[in-house]
């Protein structure tokens, strides 16, 4: 039993399942020289003219190009560049009809060449220098993509054979019409062995097998020749079948092995090249010459001079039929490709591109359009031709129903569209049209698929992270409300313990603990409690003392002097500022003003009004809250038992601005005392009203006093009347500067404050002039 | 007393092969697909509501639970058809009228966005990107053409338009060849 190897050696040949014999009409075209023609107006080369993706451009639209300048440059490892297959200038980069049976259009570099052919600078490769890596990459740089028709990019399929056992060259080219390959191996025979010298290298396959029919006796006797020195290189004829230059099919002929269904010819240790690309691999590698031309067979009844033209890439497929004198028939079509697996242009403005082999311009009697498509008859003469073994009439019966999953159940994938079944088909159905439909229809299905399974991801995803989101916002504002709570835990308990505090300092008259504001209003309580204890004093012992009242420094610090001994409780709150001494003479003072209530005609109503205006700022303290209405109780209590009340205002007004360092929360302790007093215009109104109360009262007390004491010392009255008018007078003047600093302020309360100020003012007078009265009278 | 002894013998032989089958049922059962899953895999996972329900996952929990099969617009008759196979029940026409016989895609016309991010906020698929007061823009690739997008939009910027052919999507039937279209003008001009 000979091995595989042994048996290819002998020469021994294989056989596929069905194919076709038909007309081969090559005759026309492959005994003649190819043709080189004249630069075209315009080239359109297509950015995208294999499988895969298109590179990246590198172009401008105006740039002038060089020949064999790349246009762009592979970004991708599925992307080939395209170069420019002339000189010239680039006039557009712009959608143009794609070679493609959809006529829809792809993206074109539209180049107008100068004519002048001239040449980027080239760098052939020595091949003896080169390593694996850089032939690859020329190759891909060169542009090639398979130019049997599918357009794989090469330099992949390079890349992944490395150790096969056999690299096949296949020139075959079974297709009716199609000479292409063979003139180029009739001319072109030494560098195509150079090209598979070069693929020898990427590959190291054990055998080269080239397969050419046995049809073209000229192409298998040159390359027979060029093949002489390699005794590895078996040129190996094959009889003339459509379709055995199928990838598969020509595996099967020249080795006998098939190619799983799905499954690729490297899978089973082969690789195969067209001829056409291992020409392309040559001149890329030993001449620099990437892919800008390609051989193209141009032929059809319809022309007169048929032949095999070297065209540029991206010529309109216009141009090279007027080359070959094209006289078109009415309803001329036009198919780029061979008769079995072309399809009809949409347009003769078509560039050709790297996989164009043939471009047929066939007349109606050469090649009627099929029309009359008839119902199958189930005959089985298709599934007899077919070269994949496949049931060509139930993938019909499927692809009319639209079954994808039948279809798939029949390996309709493994259907390589050779038409052999619609060629022998007696109902002349376009099975392969129905096929291709379906398999479109699959492949669209698939991406659906695929499509619906990313978005569900991205639905899903979005979906989490919307959920992520929403917790985290929870936990947050869970957080947030925890220390919230915390804190208003804290505050509470602050709070508690302020009122705590401030109910022991009420209640048990111990100031020990005292914040300092209170403590400050407090020392003012007890330094209003003083003075008007002292202005009571003086008024009642004024026949005693004579008080020096001239000044207003001393109405305000009411002879602290001249007082010292029997003043005590006044001298305390002046002398110090320390908290606890305060405390205490507030504590004093408020057993003072306990004691003077229990007393009614010693009662000061003035304790109780400063320890109101004292207080008010601090109404948030509810101790404060019930010492003001306690306040409030006592001075009505004492308005209502009228007793000597000799100096209110002077008591108010230096208060005014220390209450409001007490309501510091409110009122910046370092601003003026005029914006202190803008602010505090309520006070203020309140000290007024006080005074004129307070004055009222003093006015009655002092008439009385005046009846009974006058007659000793007359200028008591003197000296109180000048004391209130005195005290009056800076009275007055905050207010007046209020009103005049706080321009703004609503109208009606330093009116109030004004007309209250008013009628003080005249109660002085009244007063004043009263007491004068009595002085005359003595 | 043949008798008892015969019913003995089965009696015993039905409690063995009833051991048997138990044990084996529990010791190589299998894990089923769940019918929510099957369904959710056939519906086209476009998130688009039109069903009523907020998502494809929901509408196969809800066929599964007994609704119909055929509120699926974007799914059309293909995903109808499999439902009715799945679930075992007769294929139903589509219920809403249109059928989007076409894949459409959003587009933002991008000189009226005025970066409100309310559309963003509507894809279900996160196939819209852009940022407050930035203009945003749509990624083909990912839009499933739901059409969610396009109610909150404050300007009314977005279309749905169909997804441009190409030759990669191209369909033989759909898109005939305009064959004999070797221009007239062309021809003559030689």
């Amino acid at each position: 039993m000979q091995s595989l190897f042994q048996q290819i050696k002998a020469g021994q040949l294989w056989d596929f399942h069905g194919g076709i014999h038909p007309p081969a009409r090559k005759q026309h075209t492959s005994q003649k020289p190819i043709g080189r023609l004249a630069l075209p107006d315009r080239l359109y080369v297509p950015l995208r003219q294999h499988i895969g993706v298109p590179g990246a451009l590198l172009v401008a639209v105006g740039q002038h190009v060089l020949k064999g300048q790349p246009l762009t440059f592979a970004n991708n490892a599925m992307a080939v560049p395209v170069h420019a297959p002339t000189s010239g200038t680039v006039l557009a980069i712009e959608p143009h009809i794609a070679p493609h049976p959809s006529a829809l259009p792809e993206l074109c570099v539209v180049i107008a060449p100068d004519g002048l052919e001239q040449w980027r600078e080239r760098h052939p490769l020595h091949l003896p220098e080169c390593d694996r890596l850089s032939l690859l990459q020329r190759i891909q740089d060169a542009g090639i993509a398979g130019m049997g028709g599918a357009g794989f990019p090469t330099h992949l399929k390079t890349g992944a054979a490395s150790g096969v056992d056999y690299l096949i060259i296949n020139a075959v080219e079974c297709e009716p019409y199609i000479s292409a390959d063979d003139v180029l191996m009739q001319e072109f025979a030494t560098t195509i062995v150079k090209g598979i010298d070069i693929l020898c290298e990427l590959s190291g396959p054990k055998a080269v097998l080239i397969g050419i029919e046995d049809d073209k006796p000229l192409a298998i006797a040159a390359m027979q020749a060029a093949c002489s020195q390699r005794e590895q290189y078996l040129v190996k004829t094959v009889p003339a079948k459509y379709p055995s230059g199928g990838e598969k099919q020509l595996i099967q002929l020249l080795t006998s092995k098939e190619v799983p269904a799905g499954r690729r010819p490297l899978d089973i240790g082969i690789v195969m090249q067209n001829v056409g690309t291992v020409f392309a691999i040559a001149q890329a590698v030993l001449e620099d010459m990437p892919l800008i031309s390609r051989i193209v067979t141009v032929v059809g009844d319809s022309l007169t001079q048929p032949q095999n033209v070297l065209a540029l890439i991206g010529t309109p497929v216009g141009y090279l039929l007027d080359a070959c004198g094209f006289s078109p028939e009415p309803a001329q079509r036009i198919i780029m490709g061979g008769p079995m697996m072309g399809f009809t242009l949409p347009s003769v403005s078509v560039p050709v591109v790297k996989t164009s082999n043939c471009i047929l311009a066939p007349s109606q009697a050469e090649l009627p359009s099929a029309s009359n498509e008839m119902d199958c008859i189930r005959c089985g003469a298709c599934a007899e031709v077919c070269p994949a073994v496949l049931l060509p009439q139930q993938l019909l019966w499927y692809s009319k129903a639209k079954d994808l999953d039948k279809l798939k159940e029949y390996n309709l994938a493994d259907c390589i569209e050779c038409g052999a079944c619609a060629y022998v088909c007696p109902s002349e159905i376009p099975l392969v049209h129905y096929y291709r439909v379906a398999k479109a229809e699959i492949r669209e299905q698939s991406r659906d698929e695929l499509k619906a399974e990313q978005a569900k991801a991205r639905f899903e995803a979005r979906n989490e992270r919307l959920e992520q989101e929403k917790q985290q916002r929870a936990t947050r504002n869970q957080a947030l409300a925890l220390q919230r709570q915390q804190l208003m835990a804290e505050q509470q308990k602050n709070r508690e313990i302020e009122q705590a505090q401030q109910r022991v300092a009420a209640t048990s008259d111990t100031a020990t603990e005292l914040s300092k504001e209170q403590i400050i209003a407090l020392r003012e309580q007890k330094k209003a409690a003083a003075r008007a204890y002292q202005a009571e004093k003086a008024t009642q012992q004024s026949m005693q003392h004579s008080a020096d009242t001239a000044d207003a420094a001393a109405a305000n610090e009411p002879a602290a002097a001249s007082l010292p001994a029997t003043q005590p409780a006044q001298s305390q709150p002046e002398i110090t500022s320390d908290p606890r001494a305060a405390a205490v003479a507030a504590a004093i003072a408020r057993a003072k003003a306990k004691k003077a209530q229990t007393e009614p005609g010693e009662t000061s109503v003035v304790v109780p009004a400063a320890t109101a205006v004292a207080a008010e700022p601090i109404l948030d303290t509810r101790a404060a809250a019930v010492a003001a209405a306690i306040a409030r109780a006592k001075a009505k209590k004492a308005q209502a038992e009228p007793t000597p009340q000799p100096l209110p205002a002077p008591t108010a007004a230096p208060v005014k601005p220390q209450s409001d360092d007490s309501g510091a929360s409110s009122h910046d302790a370092a601003a003026s005392s005029d914006t202190d007093r803008d602010a505090n215009r309520e006070t203020a109104k309140r000290q007024a009203l006080a005074a004129a109360i307070a004055r009222a009262q003093a006015k009655r007390q002092q008439t009385d006093a005046g009846s009974v004491a006058m007659s000793h010392v007359p200028q008591s009255a003197h000296s109180t009347a000048t004391t209130t008018k005195i005290t009056d007078t800076p009275d007055t003047s905050a207010l007046a500067k209020s009103t005049a600093a706080t321009p703004d302020t609503p109208a009606d309360d330093p009116r109030k404050a004004a007309i209250a100020a008013a009628i003080a003012r005249a109660k002085a007078k009244q007063q004043q002039l009263s007491a004068t009265d009595p002085k005359d009278q003595a | 007393m043949s008798m008892l002894v015969a019913l003995i013998a089965i009696g015993c032989l039905a409690l063995i092969f009833g051991a048997v089958l138990g044990y084996a049922a529990l010791r190589f059962k299998v894990e089923a697909d769940p019918l929510v899953d099957q369904i959710d895999d056939i519906l086209p996972q476009t998130q688009c509501g039109q069903c009523g329900y907020p998502g494809c996952r929901p509408y196969a929990e809800a066929i599964a639970n007994g609704d119909a099969i055929n509120k699926c617009p974007p799914g059309g008759e293909a995903a109808i058809k499999k439902l009715a196979d799945l679930m075992g029940v007769a294929a139903t026409p589509l219920d809403s009228a249109q059928t989007p016989a076409i894949k459409r895609v959003a587009y933002i016309r991008e000189d009226e966005c005025i970066g409100c991010t309310k559309c963003i906020q509507a894809c279900p698929v996160d196939a819209i990107v852009g940022a407050s007061k930035l203009m945003h823009t749509v990624l083909i690739d990912e839009c499933t053409g739901c059409d969610l997008c396009v109610e909150p939009c404050p300007v009314n910027c977005i279309d749905m338009v169909p997804l441009p052919g190409t030759v990669e999507r191209w369909k033989w039937n759909l898109e005939a060849i305009p064959v004999h279209v070797v221009e007239s003008n062309v021809l003559e001009s030689r």
